[in-house]
C-alpha cells in the first residue's frame, strides 16, 4: 500500500514537501515515486546556494532502471542536502518520507500553500496509475 | 495485446511488476531487483525465460545447413547434448541474432533464439535453407516453456526439488544438456553463475516453477537478469550488437570460427575489412550510473556505451562500450553524463564471475577531483 502522509504537501511530479518552523521546506520523493523507480543507487544533489524556479530540475535520482529528474516544488534557494543518504541510497526505498533530499528557502511562502494536499495528490496518483 | 507465458498467473500471484518486453508481458522484478541479483550470486534464483524461442532444425542436411547459417561451427559438437554459442550473420557480416545451438543427433539440432527476433530468425533461416537447397525442416516449438535456475546452489536446489533429476544431470559438463523425461536440462545460463536452463512442455511449467521455488530458488525478473549478464560480460542482442555491427566489433570474435575454409554467411564481409571498433568494458571511477548511448571520449576518438548499469556486486557502475579499436585495457576515458565528463577506466570483462569481482585491481584507482 502506497503511503501519503496527511501533513505534507505534494507536487504532480511526485515530490513531497514539509513546511518547517524556520520557514524553510524539506523536499523528498513520494512512496509512489520510489516504488516506480525501483532500487535507487545514486543521487546527484543540487549545489548548496543554488537558486531555482518552480518546476526546475535540481537533482537526479538514479535507480537500477533509469535516471529521473527531481524538480524544485517552488522558487527559492537550496539551503541543505541530505548527505547522510550517501552510499546508503536504499534508505530512500525503505522510507521515502524519512529520506529527504534537500531543503529550500522559498522566495514566497504563499507558493508552498498552493501545492497539492494529500487528498489531491492521492487523486493524481490514482489517475496516473490507470 | 501482450503475449504471456505459461507462468504469467504465478508471476501475478507473486506480486511481480510486469512490463512489456519485446511484446511479452514479463516480470521486471518481484520487489527488489538488487536482492534478486544477490540471491543469484550467493544462493539460487529462478527466471521465467519462456519468451525465448526453441527452434528445431531437423533432416538430412541439418549439419551442413547450420555450418552455412552460423558463424560458429557446429562441426565442433561431437556428442549429443553438447552446446555452442553462435551468431547468425547477414551477408554484410551484421548480427541477425545470437543463439545457443544444441546437438541432439546427426539430423537434429535445437536452437534457442531471442524473443524479439524469433519471427525474423525463422524467416531468415527459411531463406538460407531455400537458397542453399538444404533438405531441412525448421520447426518452432511454441509448445515449450523455459525456466533458468542460476546460482552457486542452483543445481543442488534443482536436484532437491525434482526427484530423479540428480541422476540424470549430475555428470553434465558446462555447456551441455540432457533429456530428463520430457524435460531438456542444459547446464547453461546468462548470469555468470552455475545452473541449469530447463525446457519443459508448457503444461509442466507451473509444476517446475513451484517445485524449484519451494526448494529455495528465489524468483528473479528481467531487471536482475540484465545486471547479472552485464556483470558476466555477456552481450544483449539489440543493445550490444545488431544487424549493423559485426561480431568482431562486438567482443564476439571468439564465436566466429574461420579455422577451416567453411563458407558461412557473412564470412566474406568479415574477411574483407578488419574491425575499426571494439567492445570494451568500462568501470566508472566517479559517482553516477553509466547508461546506453552515453558518449565516451578516448585518446583515439569517440565511442558510445552500448549497455550500462549499476553493478550490485561491485557497488559501482559498469558498462560495455563500442570504442576505437586502438583503445586498451587500462586507458582512462571520459563519459559524458548530463553534460559533465566523468572519469572511467577500460577494464577486461567479465567483471564478475561466480560471485567474485574480477576488476578489484581497478577499483582503487583515483577518481577525478
Amino acid at each position: 500500500m502506497i503511503k501519503t502522509p496527511q501533513e505534507l504537501k505534494y507536487t504532480s511530479s511526485h515530490e513531497w514537501v514539509r513546511r518547517e518552523p524556520d520557514g524553510t521546506i524539506t523536499v523528498g520523493i513520494t512512496d509512489f515515486a520510489q516504488e516506480a523507480l525501483g532500487d535507487i543507487v545514486f543521487i546527484e544533489f543540487p549545489q548548496l546556494g543554488r537558486t531555482a524556479k518552480a518546476g526546475e530540475a535540481v537533482a537526479v535520482v538514479e535507480s537500477v532502471k533509469a535516471a529521473s529528474d527531481i524538480y524544485a516544488p517552488v522558487a527559492g534557494e537550496i539551503v541543505a542536502v541530505n548527505d547522510s543518504l550517501k552510499d546508503a541510497w536504499e534508505g530512500l526505498n525503505q522510507d521515502a518520507f524519512a529520506a529527504w533530499l534537500f531543503k529550500m528557502k522559498p522566495d514566497n511562502a504563499a507558493d508552498v500553500a498552493g501545492l497539492m494536499d494529500a487528498t489531491a495528490y492521492q487523486t493524481h496518483v490514482d489517475s496516473e496509475a490507470h | 495485446m501482450l503475449k504471456t507465458t505459461a507462468l504469467n498467473g504465478i508471476h501475478r500471484e507473486a506480486g511481480a511488476k510486469l512490463v512489456d518486453f519485446g511484446g511479452w508481458e514479463m516480470p521486471l522484478h518481484y520487489g527488489s531487483q538488487i536482492e534478486e541479483h544477490h540471491a543469484v550470486r550467493r544462493t539460487a534464483g529462478i527466471f521465467d525465460v519462456s519468451h525465448m524461442r526453441v527452434v528445431e532444425v531437423l533432416g538430412r542436411d541439418a549439419r551442413a545447413f547450420l555450418r552455412r547459417a552460423l558463424a560458429n561451427d557446429v562441426a565442433k559438437l561431437d556428442s549429443p547434448g553438447r552446446a555452442l554459442y553462435a551468431c547468425m550473420l547477414n551477408d554484410a557480416g551484421g548480427v541477425v541474432d545470437d543463439l545457443i545451438v544444441y546437438y541432439l543427433g546427426d539430423e537434429a539440432y535445437r536452437l534457442v533464439v531471442n524473443a524479439g527476433t524469433a519471427d525474423k530468425d525463422l524467416a531468415w533461416l527459411a531463406r538460407v535453407a531455400a537458397e542453399g537447397g538444404f533438405s531441412v525442416a525448421i520447426v518452432p516449438r511454441a509448445d515449450l516453456a523455459m525456466v533458468a535456475v542460476q546460482g552457486p546452489e542452483a543445481r543442488a536446489r534443482a536436484w532437491q526439488a525434482l526427484p530423479g533429476m540428480q541422476a540424470a544431470t549430475e555428470s553434465l559438463k558446462p555447456f551441455s544438456a540432457a533429456f530428463f523425461r520430457d524435460w531438456f536440462v542444459a547446464r547453461t545460463g546468462y548470469t555468470g553463475e552455475d545452473g541449469f536452463e530447463i525446457v519443459v512442455p508448457e503444461p509442466l511449467a507451473a509444476h517446475a516453477w513451484r517445485a524449484l521455488t519451494r526448494a529455495g530458488a528465489r524468483p528473479c525478473g528481467l531487471g536482475a537478469r540484465d545486471t547479472l549478464r552485464l556483470e558476466a560480460g555477456m552481450n544483449l542482442y539489440g543493445q550490444d550488437m545488431d544487424e549493423t555491427t559485426s561480431p568482431l566489433e562486438s567482443g564476439l570474435a571468439w564465436t566466429v570460427d574461420r579455422k577451416t575454409d567453411r563458407d558461412f554467411i557473412g564470412r566474406a564481409a568479415l574477411d574483407r575489412s578488419p574491425p575499426a571498433r571494439a567492445l570494451r568494458g568500462l568501470l566508472l571511477l566517479d559517482q553516477g550510473v553509466l547508461r546506453a548511448h552515453q558518449k565516451v571520449a578516448t585518446a583515439h576518438g569517440e565511442g558510445e556505451i552500448t549497455s550500462g548499469t549499476f553493478s550490485p556486486t561491485l557497488s559501482r557502475s559498469i558498462a560495455l562500450s563500442r570504442l576505437p579499436a586502438a583503445t586498451q585495457v587500462g586507458d582512462r576515458v571520459a563519459v559524458e553524463i548530463r553534460g559533465k565528463p566523468l572519469a572511467a577506466v577500460i577494464v577486461p570483462y567479465p567483471f564478475v564471475r561466480q560471485g567474485k569481482s574480477l576488476v578489484d585491481s581497478f577499483l582503487s584507482q583515483e577518481r577525478s577531483s
